[in-house]
């Protein structure tokens, strides 16, 4: 197919993951459409289990601004980084076509340090849906509840918060092996391997795998932040 | 000697300049679309307009990403169809899926 056999495989492997993360956002889907949707003015919104609560009233904080409402803004850095990081990994694979030893290496350890930066923000992130804000939820025995765990949370219905862990988790592990990955990638270049061996094809690899990662994180970016 | 010599040289070309550009072009429509999807998310009521239109930028953001990052836009025609035709049955199992969740909406 003119494509070498590694190259090959991972195309496969990639179409694969690409079934595994459709199933749990069309499942996400199923869920989230047979709940009532929300159709007040956005600015009357409560946290209720009765509807699926709108994505803008429940991500709306960024770290050190506290009580400040900035709806989106904090996932739109992340998208941010992820794109820009997706830019640098393309960047690394148009050097190893060259041969430029150092400019895959300047390329990959900023592909790194985005990954790095963005499960941190995923970390903070959740963090504070697990911790919650706001005003929390009264529930049923008379206390409010504050948060999020598996089986309640103050934002929505229970599948609400369990789709949430799932899916974003699920994608969060994958940019941790991205970045094992890349860091491997980054050894390898830098002791000189690929330059022995004549071809930096692994670098164009991984870089696939990367830029999956970036391309489920536009799916669960609109349904889970946008739509 | 001089055979040692000769492979253990590297010849490293200068950086393509156009292909580059090219590269930081895509990564610039990225951004666009999604500064237009923010704009969106503030600017008009839930619904399913709004919905078809975040879908339609999601799937153009997804070809740029898979044409121009991953390649798959310059690879082999038989690559090409062999990645594409089995998104068919993602497209399908969504659509099932998203109809049966609004059939049991119309139950609860």
């Amino acid at each position: 197919m003119g494509a070498s056999y590694g190259k090959l495989m991972m195309w496969f492997f990639l179409l694969s993951d690409a079934f595994t993360f459709s199933a749990l956002l069309i499942t996400y889907g199923l869920v989230r459409s047979s709940h009532h949707a929300y159709s007040g003015a956005v600015e009357a919104f409560k946290f209720s289990t009765e509807y699926w609560p709108i994505p803008e009233r429940v991500y709306e904080s960024i770290p050190f601004f506290h009580g400040l409402e900035a709806p989106l803004v904090f996932v739109g850095i992340m998208t941010f980084i992820l794109i820009m990081c997706s830019v640098t990994m393309v960047l690394a694979v148009e050097a190893g076509h060259r041969m430029d030893r150092p400019a895959v290496e300047k390329w990959m350890i900023w592909t790194i340090l985005g990954g790095i930066a963005f499960l941190s923000c995923q970390a903070w992130e959740w963090t504070h849906f697990i911790h919650g804000a706001h005003e929390g939820r009264s529930v049923v025995d008379g206390t409010t509840f504050f948060g999020a765990n598996l089986i309640q949370n103050q934002y929505g219905p229970s599948d609400f918060a369990d789709f949430f862990f799932f899916i974003t988790g699920f994608h969060g592990f994958h940019v941790f092996s991205g970045v094992c990955f890349n860091f491997l990638i980054y050894y390898n270049t830098v002791t000189g391997v690929y330059e022995r061996r004549g071809h930096y094809e692994m670098v164009e690899k991984v870089g696939l795998y990367w830029h999956f990662v970036d391309l489920v994180w536009v799916f669960v970016f609109t349904f889970f932040y946008l739509v | 000697m001089s055979h040692s010599e000769e492979t253990s040289q590297v010849t490293v070309l200068p950086p393509n300049k156009e292909k580059i550009k090219q590269l930081w072009t895509v990564a610039g429509i990225l951004g666009i679309i999604t500064a237009i999807e923010f704009v969106i998310a503030f600017t008009m009521h839930h619904g399913p307009l709004k919905t078809s239109i975040f879908v339609a930028l999601t799937i153009v953001k997804a070809a740029y990403i898979v044409g121009e990052f991953m390649h798959l836009r310059y690879e082999v025609k038989v690559l090409f169809w062999s990645i594409l035709i089995p998104i068919i049955f993602i497209a399908w199992m969504l659509v099932a899926f998203v109809y049966e969740g609004m059939a049991i909406a119309t139950v609860r």
